[in-house]
């Protein structure tokens, strides 16, 4: 990743972006959560989601949480894009069904554009990684005369990067 | 087919009731779109990529059908092959009674309103809601979507706000909010989709070598349709496989820069069912080990291998439903779906599938509303030339037609190689040339006669030419006789051109002919003015090809000596321009059309081009004194599509004027489609928001490059309006 595509992707992103590191994620998820939190597990070296958040919700603990925690398995820069792959965990349950989805995405991961995003999902699909939701922003629909945001998916979406992942 | 007074009326209550939100609706996104392609550089590229993905799938569409078989079956689902649209509900129906189903919540599919699924599962007793808010809206409604992928857009809030008070009993009504719409709406499906038995999608592509479908929405109702229940069911058109993932790269970035004018949309869903999430079960409240999830493909036959052979139609199959088309068409920007469409599909693309997949009939009813003034092909993301399907489809519909009373008296005068049943006002049309020549005979008595009550009445009753409408009047003197009186004035040219003599320029409006010799004269240009014939435009744009064929090649044979002799052709008319430089390679072998298209221009992108490689100007009009560097240009549908407009824009504002242009895809005029009785009203619509469009131009000339063009804004704004050559001809 450089940092071009970083600040492109930052500005590219609809919704708020956090950079933070390692060493502070725990503060700056806190900052992005808002509880009750449900969420699934971080796959980065010594980053892990607090206690408070749920990562074996119920079904009503997942209808009734005021976000949902995933990471991202792909940043792509362009179009401020994040990928979620839905694996048994729930990520798909936990990004889809809460007001607010904070994606939690290395800065190593975010590439610049679409062909390299499909370059590496490819190779993530060949290992078994096959489904994957392109989530750019919250839900939203104009079907009922104009543009509202909110509707089956999330409200609200707030990116955290981690710069030193 | 219904009379043209039927026609008439079923638009002019559709204007009325829904034109309002449809002409909203799609304008705003077409300009969405616009914008959304014009900051994409890649544009241009991903659509030749994406076309040659999907003429390869097609090809080898067999092939892939046998691998995602193979692929879903390894990944623990199970493919369903259906002919038709009666096996299609027949397997999906099967598969609810094996998972003692009773209720199936969808997200949006244009391929299960193919099908009619709905019904079919409501007859057998199951239970089916729409979770897109759009097909909730028009499932209440029970009425048809309007538009591929805006199936509500011809209700305005308010409309729904009225649907949902009167459908359902509420404490306190709904006031037409659409943030409180939505949430009404959200929470009611939301609903249905945690006590639901099965999903059903459809799939924008569904990829061969992996099983993986991809879905792309903004709602979020698909995904969670797929994944909430613990069975997912996939209709999806055959159509829709391509080889591998890495062929939906270009499709991720055209569909919604084309669909809704968003770079990207808020899912793109890439999902490999049956997939891994658990089962969340709101009932029991706990969830449920994702072992347990079913998944089902349906692919739907029900005509498109048919139309895989159709030499015409087989592009159809390459169209990935983002509704470009439909946005960017003038006509379906007054009229909407419900004027626009057949039994399931709307818009310009809509005639082929309704041909492939249900029939002529079902095609018929909206064909005719595509004036081949294509505007729709630079939004194609897959540049389907969809003027030309649906030209191929009036062909056809042509010769299915039944005989007629005037037949006899009709074949007899008229040229043409179509059947005796040809409708008459398609005959008259396409045989403009023919109708020139003996009307010009006698200028004065033609004129007098069209233009008298009983000329109209009679015009009228057997061709279905609106009395509302002037034809044209010849002139006295045609264009070629003119110049065959006063001939070329240039000595020592640097150039020769043939000056093409279209038809009406020749017969109708020799002065902006005139125009163009001493332009062309003014730049140094010998002028050669032989007689050429109609380029074939008025045929095909009535669904005549054969007879546009012959046309097309006694063109060639006219223009090729010329052309060999260095001359190159210069055209006024746009629309005959297209012929030659687009159409001409449906009609032509592939060399002779390419030779016409190479040495074809318009007539000020000639004299552009003449100025830009250092010819003196000096002689051309400038704004003067007389207040004229105020100019309002409408440039031809055609000629935007073909890139030309520019040229005049240029010249125009290299001499001194100032330019204002129109935003709108077309005039409503179209060729001949403004005169029929039928679309009288729909011509007028597209007129005014042009009107609208253009807005003060009191104080400007106005000009306007395409014949129709010239006279739909004579009516509109009851002055005559030249083509841009008269402005700038030497006086």
């Amino acid at each position: 990743m450089s940092s071009e595509s970083l600040s492109t992707f930052e500005s590219s992103v609809p919704g708020p972006v956090h950079r933070t590191t390692a060493a502070d994620a725990d503060a700056t998820l806190s900052e992005a959560i808002e509880e009750p939190a449900v969420g699934t597990a971080l796959p980065y070296d010594e980053v892990s989601l607090a206690d408070a958040v749920d990562t074996d919700p119920s079904p009503s603990a997942l209808e009734t949480a005021a976000t949902g925690v995933t990471p991202a398995a792909l940043g792509i820069a362009d179009y401020g894009t994040v990928t979620i792959p839905s694996g048994a965990a729930g990520d798909e349950l936990v990004s889809l069904y809460t007001p607010r989805h904070v994606a939690v995405v290395a800065a190593s991961d975010i590439v610049p554009d679409m062909p390299t995003a499909y370059e590496r999902l490819g190779e993530d699909f060949a290992a078994g990684m096959d489904t994957q939701i392109l989530a750019t922003g919250p839900s939203a629909t104009a079907d009922m005369g104009t543009l509202v945001q909110g509707v089956h998916g999330p409200s609200e979406t707030h990116v955290v990067v981690l710069e030193d992942r | 087919m219904s009379s043209r007074r039927d026609t008439a009326e079923r638009l002019r209550r559709l204007m009325a009731t829904e034109g309002d939100a449809v002409a909203q609706n799609t304008r705003t996104v077409n300009q969405l779109s616009d914008y959304a392609i014009q900051g994409f550089d890649d544009y241009e590229d991903l659509r030749d990529a994406a076309r040659e993905i999907k003429e390869s799938a097609i090809e080898h569409l067999p092939e892939l059908i046998d691998e995602v078989t193979e692929a879903v079956e390894a990944n623990g689902g199970q493919v369903h092959v259906a002919q038709t649209a009666a096996d299609a509900n027949r397997i999906v129906e099967s598969i609810m009674a094996d998972r003692e189903a009773e209720k199936l919540v969808k997200s949006k599919s244009m391929t299960t309103e193919e099908i009619d699924v709905n019904d079919h599962l409501e007859d057998e007793g199951y239970e089916v809601v729409e979770t897109d808010l759009g097909e909730y809206v028009i499932q209440i409604a029970d009425e048809a979507p309007s538009h591929l992928i805006g199936p509500a857009m011809h209700r305005t809030p308010e409309d729904i706000a009225d649907l949902f008070n009167s459908e359902f009993d509420l404490a306190e009504d709904l006031s037409g909010d659409p943030n409180e719409l939505t949430e009404f709406a959200r929470e009611r499906v939301g609903k249905h989709i945690r006590e639901a038995d099965v999903g059903m999608t459809g799939a924008n592509f569904v990829v061969a070598e992996s099983g993986t479908l991809m879905l792309v929405t903004n709602e979020g109702n698909a995904r969670k349709t797929a994944v909430t229940p613990d069975t997912h069911v996939a209709v999806a058109g055959i159509e829709k496989l391509v080889p591998s993932l890495a062929d939906l790269q270009p499709f991720t970035e055209l569909i919604a820069r084309t669909g809704t004018g968003q770079d990207i949309t808020s899912y793109v869903s890439l999902l490999t069912p049956p997939v891994d999430s658990p089962i969340p079960d709101f009932e029991a409240d706990e969830m449920r080990p994702a072992d347990d999830r079913a998944f089902h493909l349906v692919l739907l036959d029900n005509g498109r291998m048919g139309m895989r052979e159709d030499d015409d139609l087989r592009e159809t199959l390459y169209c990935i439903r983002c509704g470009a088309c439909s946005n960017a068409c003038s006509n379906f920007q007054a009229v909407g779906g419900h004027g626009f469409g057949g039994e399931t599909y709307t818009g310009g693309i809509g005639t082929g599938w309704e041909a492939g997949v249900h029939d002529l009939d079902s095609a018929g009813e909206m064909n005719d509303l595509c004036t081949g003034c294509s505007r729709c092909e630079p939004k194609c993301p897959v540049e389907i030339d969809i003027p030309w399907i649906n030209t191929v489809v009036r062909d056809r519909i042509n010769h299915q037609g039944e005989g007629d009373d005037f037949d006899f008296l009709v074949e007899g005068l008229t040229p043409d190689e179509e059947p005796a049943g040809l409708d008459l006002q398609k005959r008259l049309f396409g045989n403009v040339e023919t109708l020139a020549k003996v009307g010009s005979l006698a200028p004065g008595l033609s004129n007098a006669v069209a233009g008298s009550r009983a000329g109209k009445w009679v015009l009228e009753q057997a061709f279905g030419v609106d009395p509302r409408r002037d034809l044209p009047e010849f002139a006295d003197e045609t264009l070629r006789e003119w110049y065959g009186a006063r001939g070329a004035q240039v000595s020592d040219p640097d150039r020769d051109v043939v000056l093409y003599p279209d038809v009406y320029t020749d017969y109708f409006d020799p002065d902006r002919g005139k125009a163009a010799v001493r332009v062309l004269e003014a730049l140094g240009v010998r002028v050669h003015i032989p007689a050429v014939p109609e380029s074939g435009r008025a045929p095909i744009s009535q669904g005549m090809i054969d007879t546009a064929r012959d046309q097309a090649e006694a063109v060639h044979g006219a223009l090729v000596t010329h052309i060999d002799d260095g001359r190159d052709v210069v055209v006024i008319e746009p629309s005959d321009l297209a012929m030659f430089r687009r159409d001409y390679e449906h009609l032509l072998p592939e060399r002779s059309a390419e030779r016409l298209a190479e040495n074809t221009y318009d007539v000020l992108e000639y004299a552009y081009g003449l100025l830009d490689n250092g010819a003196d100007g000096d002689a051309l009009d400038v704004p003067g004194d007389d207040g004229d560097a105020g100019v309002a240009y409408h440039s031809h549908c055609q000629q935007r599509t073909m890139d030309v407009d520019e040229y005049t824009e240029s010249v125009l504002s290299d001499l001194g004027y100032s330019v204002r242009t129109s935003d709108v895809e077309c005039c409503g005029m179209a060729g001949s489609f403004g005169y029929k009785s039928e679309y009288y009203e729909v011509s007028m619509d597209v007129g005014e928001h042009l009107h609208d469009d253009l807005g003060d131009i009191e104080e400007r000339a106005l000009v306007a490059s395409g014949t129709s063009c010239q006279e739909q804004l004579d009516v509109l704004y009851e002055r005559e309006v030249p083509h841009p050559v008269e402005l700038i001809a030497p006086q």
